[in-house]
């Protein structure tokens, strides 16, 4: 491994961007090595073709870098440039395998909580990097140092880190062999000791501004592999000052490594359940393969829940509502659910007052952090509730401390408010103006389940007397796209309407796909309503092009292969019956049948092969450009 | 023969309304019917063979013609056509044998006539097929004209029969409709209990701790992955529901019944779960001479997801399945659509409709069969053992004479 890191000093243009990446503000250009264009703001959407040759253009160690994150994880834990490269976003903390991230940050108060938790199980040594907001800092300090204490080593090290914060152009020098030579455990040692090490120096009077835990490891690294090309070492400090400076919430963390939950392990679903608010019991009968996935008896919780509304004080009333809402099943749609939630965390915000002797920044992230553990107990979180969330908290993060309540509170409703209006609502009306360009008379256009911007193109393609035909395609159990045939219908267009096995009979006259998305994978994979990659699949069967309509806070840099790792469970019950069919009573009792069990998954994951075009609002792009778009405008929701 | 009138009116009736589901019953029914339009038919002193012919013939063109996309009439009437042909030109050789030897006994009866060409091409045919193996290259060349051998069955019974009475114009008429009388009995007892000749094999597919999908509900499949637990193989099984018709369920109740690990998912689930199965097996509606298959909507799906992955795509079949047709265009030519109240409900939408001046229109298709191409295919398993699909032909081709293919003079079934 290292061997291999050394032969490749090509890490230094990855590190030159790591360091653009940690720039929130313009300072970055008086870097000397830092491409001048630099800013993450400036750049320009290119043209979707451009876009694809910039993923062509990048220098082939760093693609070596990405098929590392997506190929290998396990010796990623040890090597250490890529997970530099993980750890360079301050803000995004970039671990490929995790979707964690999101609630890495909260998962504080909700270990137990958070289903689409990273899969920081492949980084042992990840997990610390995600800290939440620890209220006793000092507490957290001390049991950083006896953590610390294990080894003199580390303490060494860890001096010799402070060092480096304090600006030593050539401690670099020292700390880089001793990289070298670490083993998993030192390196890991290692990050724990400079974030002790940082809360100590911070606790110093370092001013209240809480560091990004994951900075320090994030610019040990790059030091150490920067090391290589002598000049950048001082630009790489100075990326450090400003990530420093940066008020991120990240700071120590308790001893759980915030992995993913996975519900097959006892321990943290017992641990989970006793701090749960929300009392889900097991369904019974379930399906082995999902037994890291939570799968809970529907529609008993709710009349408890309800009535416990006045003794859950803690809980902001409009979180509460949006809780239930989400149990109750009124919200669905990935837009939706995320508007919903934003709304009403803003108005947690607007009724938030910092207590006495508590810092805003501080005490508002954890309050959101359980608020947020609430609404993911009440239903997983989807991946772009968790981008939205990361936007929320490192607005909190980056509030100056200078302001009053009252404007940190402005300033934050203003920025949800650009945040639904920009990325979902302008980005709607975006990905309209391109993917209508797609429509042409005479087409027959199939979509599939809900999808409020499928459902905006189409009317909007009509509106412009473009004369064309709609298959609806729905599925079991929910039938949702009932409501969309309805609204189609209403507003005069020509539809067809089938269930998905039928698919294959009417794809011979269907001349374009429109499916929504959940999320879309850094792999290319797009994560939707289960059935869609089926519909995708017969498309790309008979050779009509798959147009995937998403908006970019739906992009994660997650990677995902099959349907199976991250998914959630929908309730059984749902398949025993059909609605409006009183003759399908063959399940009914089936939970009596101990070897009978039945399945509602809710996701599933589309290969990229089998789409043609992601139209996003940042273009119309080929699925092999979403990294691109992760990386270039992955950051822009958090650090602009 | 007005009763004969009456029994096939009844059932063009049952068919046109499709009342009876599933090819098997249909295939079973239409063999009952054809045999006592068989019994039922006063046959002459001269060219027998032909009237039966044109009898089953007719009341077949009229069956057909009721239902043309339940290919297992058609099958069912080719192969009726197909016997009688068989039991003619079997009475035939064993009249000329008889002219020309001296009785003899029907042990000796064998040996003897391996001198005479035609029989013992028919012989080497029937024994071929009753061993499973390829016929040679010279019973082809031979049975040319017959087209096809005869179920081994029947044309041992009518040789047996033929020689063992004398060769009397009289009651050779009586023999024949006999001889025929007796194969379609065979014939009716082989579509009964051919999912039992299936089930044999399970156990040859399917290992233990193996994980089976399938979708909708289909006997055949039912008996197999029984018949395979039965060998105390313990497997889970995938259903998928089958929508719009759910039969699904039906099938994951009967196989927790029987014990067996079921797990039911939606049909929008089969792509994400196709990656943890180890073999699809599926029931067919009918499988077409080319390989293909028309079987339950749904199917060509799970096929393609399963070519996806790589999992074997494993049909299985009764031989009353098979239709010696090829397909044009069987998505469309050889599926039925079905009513869209399973759909929707009645009246759901009447209220968008009513606005016509807006100009909204919605059509509801709801399809019953899939076409799934023989490249999807890995293996047909029928109660003669497994076969691949670029195989089908001639196995086809054993159990209908080629002059049958078209039973009426118009094209049959559409295809």
């Amino acid at each position: 491994m290292d061997i291999r890191r050394a032969s490749h000093p090509v890490i230094d243009p990855k590190v030159r961007r790591v360091g653009f990446f940690d720039q929130p503000e313009p300072e970055s250009p008086h870097l000397p090595d830092t491409p001048p264009p630099d800013p993450v703001s400036s750049v320009i959407m290119p043209p979707p073709r451009l876009l694809s040759e910039r993923t062509a253009a990048v220098p082939v160690p760093e693609s070596r870098f990405r098929r590392h994150e997506l190929d290998d994880q396990v010796p990623i834990g040890s090597y250490n440039p890529a997970q530099c490269v993980f750890r360079a976003s301050p803000t995004a903390s970039i671990t490929s395998s995790s979707v964690g991230i999101i609630d890495g940050e909260f998962s504080e108060d909700c270990s137990g909580a958070g289903w689409f938790r990273g899969s920081e199980l492949s980084f042992p040594d990840g997990g610390l990097d995600l800290p939440a907001v620890k209220p006793h800092e000092v507490l957290a300090e001390n049991r950083y140092d006896d953590a610390v204490n294990v080894n003199n080593l580390r303490r060494v090290t860890e001096k010799k880190h402070e060092t480096v914060k304090e600006v030593s152009p050539d401690t670099p020098s020292v700390s880089q062999p001793l990289k070298a030579k670490t083993t998993k455990a030192e390196r890991r040692a290692l990050q724990e000791a400079q974030r002790a090490a940082k809360a100590a120096s911070k606790a110093n009077g370092n001013s209240a501004v809480a560091e990004s835990g994951k900075a320090s490891p994030a610019k040990s690294k790059k030091q150490s592999s920067q090391k290589k090309d002598g000049p950048p070492v001082t630009s790489s400090v100075t990326i450090y000052k400003k990530s420093g400076n940066h008020p991120l919430e990240k700071e120590r963390k308790k001893d759980p490594p915030p992995q993913r939950m996975q519900f097959d392990d006892q321990n943290r679903v017992e641990k989970a359940k006793r701090r749960a608010l929300v009392n889900q019991t097991e369904a019974r009968n379930r399906v082995e393969i999902f037994r890291h996935l939570p799968q809970y008896e529907h529609g008993n919780q709710l009349p408890n829940l309800e009535s416990r509304l006045f003794q859950l004080d803690s809980m902001h009333p409009a979180v509460f509502k949006v809780g239930l809402r989400y149990i109750a099943g009124d919200i669905s749609g990935v837009n939706a659910r995320c508007t919903e939630m934003l709304r009403a965390l803003q108005d947690a915000i607007i009724d938030y007052s910092t207590p006495p002797e508590k810092v805003l920044i501080r005490d508002l992230t954890a309050k959101i952090n359980s608020y947020v553990s609430f609404i993911s107990e009440c239903r997983p979180l989807s991946i772009s509730m968790g981008n939205a969330i990361r936007f929320v908290k490192s607005r909190i993060a980056k509030l100056p401390l200078s302001y009053t309540d009252t404007e940190a509170k402005t300033a934050l409703c203003s920025d949800i408010d650009r945040f639904i209006n920009e990325k979902i609502i302008i980005a709607d009306k975006v990905i309209v103006g391109h993917a209508i360009t797609k429509i042409r008379d005479g087409d027959v256009l199939l979509t599939y389940g809900l999808s409020c911007v499928v459902e905006m193109i189409l009317l909007s393609a009509h509106d412009l007397g473009k004369k064309f035909r709609v298959v609806v395609v729905d599925s079991r159990p929910k039938f949702e796209s009932q409501a969309l045939l309805a609204r189609l219908i209403a507003k005069g267009l020509s539809c067809m309407y089938t269930h998905i096995n039928a698919v294959s009979y009417i794809m011979h006259e269907v001349t374009r796909v429109f499916l929504g998305a959940s999320a879309v994978m850094s792999n290319g994979t797009v994560l939707s309503k289960i059935g869609t990659a089926c519909i995708a699949m017969v498309a790309h069967e008979f050779r009509v092009p798959v147009l995937i309509c998403c908006e970019a806070f739906k992009f994660h840099e997650r990677v995902l292969l099959d349907s199976i790792c991250c998914n959630e469970l929908g309730d059984p019950d749902a398949v025993a019956t059909v609605p409006g069919r009183m003759d399908i009573n063959y399940l009914d009792n089936w939970t009596n049948k101990e070897n009978l069990q039945l399945l509602n998954l809710m996701y599933d994951v589309t290969p990229s092969d089998y789409i043609s075009v992601i139209v996003t609002d940042h273009g119309m792009i080929p699925p092999t450009s979403v990294p691109v778009i992760v990386r270039e405008y992955g950051q822009e929701h958090y650090i602009t | 023969m007005p009763d004969v009138h009456i029994l096939v009116n009844e059932f063009v009736n049952q068919l046109k309304k499709r009342k009876i589901e599933g090819s098997q019953a249909t295939a079973k029914q239409t063999a009952e019917l054809l045999r006592s339009v068989i019994s039922q038919q006063r046959v002459p002193q001269t060219n027998q063979a032909t009237a039966l012919i044109n009898a089953v013939r007719a009341v077949g063109e009229k069956l057909i013609a009721a239902n043309p996309v339940e290919l297992a009439v058609g099958n069912i009437a080719r192969r009726v056509l197909h016997i009688i042909r068989e039991e003619d030109l079997s009475l035939a050789t064993a009249a000329i044998a008889d002219l020309e030897l001296s009785a003899v006994s029907d042990d000796e009866d064998d040996v003897e006539r391996d001198d005479y060409p035609v029989l013992s091409a028919a012989a080497v045919a029937a024994a071929a097929r009753s061993t499973l193996r390829p016929p040679s290259l010279q019973t082809l060349l031979e049975d040319a004209p017959i087209s096809a051998a005869i179920p081994h069955t029947s044309s041992s019974g009518g040789d047996s029969e033929g020689k063992s009475r004398s060769v009397d114009k009289g009651s050779r008429g009586r023999k024949l409709k006999h001889d025929v009388i007796e194969a379609v009995n065979e014939l009716i007892q082989d579509i009964s209990t051919c999912y039992e000749q299936i089930a044999e094999q399970a156990v040859e597919h399917i290992h233990q701790n193996e994980v089976i999908l399938t979708l909708g509900s289909s006997k055949t499949v039912l008996e197999f992955l029984c018949a395979a637990k039965e060998k105390k193989r313990s497997f889970k099984v995938f259903v998928a529901e089958g929508a719009p018709r759910y039969q699904g369920h039906l099938l994951a109740k009967e196989l927790a019944a029987r014990g067996l690990q079921t797990t039911v998912i939606t049909d929008s689930a089969v792509f994400a779960m196709i990656s943890r199965v180890n073999m699809v097996i599926v029931g067919a509606h009918a499988v077409m001479a080319n390989g293909g298959v028309i079987a339950p909507v749904g199917l060509n799906m799970v096929a393609l997801a399963a070519q996806r992955h790589a999992v074997p795509f494993v049909v299985l079949a009764g031989s009353h399945k098979l239709c010696p047709l090829y397909p044009h265009n069987p998505e469309v030519l050889l599926n039925e659509l079905r009513s869209p109240s399973e759909l929707l409900d009645f009246g759901e939408f009447s209220d968008c409709m009513d606005s016509a001046s807006g100009g909204g229109s919605l059509h509801v298709v709801n399809p019953t069969f899939d076409y799934v191409p023989p490249k999807l295919v890995s293996l047909f398993i029928t109660d003669t053992g497994g076969h691949n699909p670029s195989y089908m032909y001639r196995l086809i081709a054993d159990y209908y004479s080629a002059d049958d293919l078209v039973v009426k003079r118009r094209p049959v079934t559409g295809s």
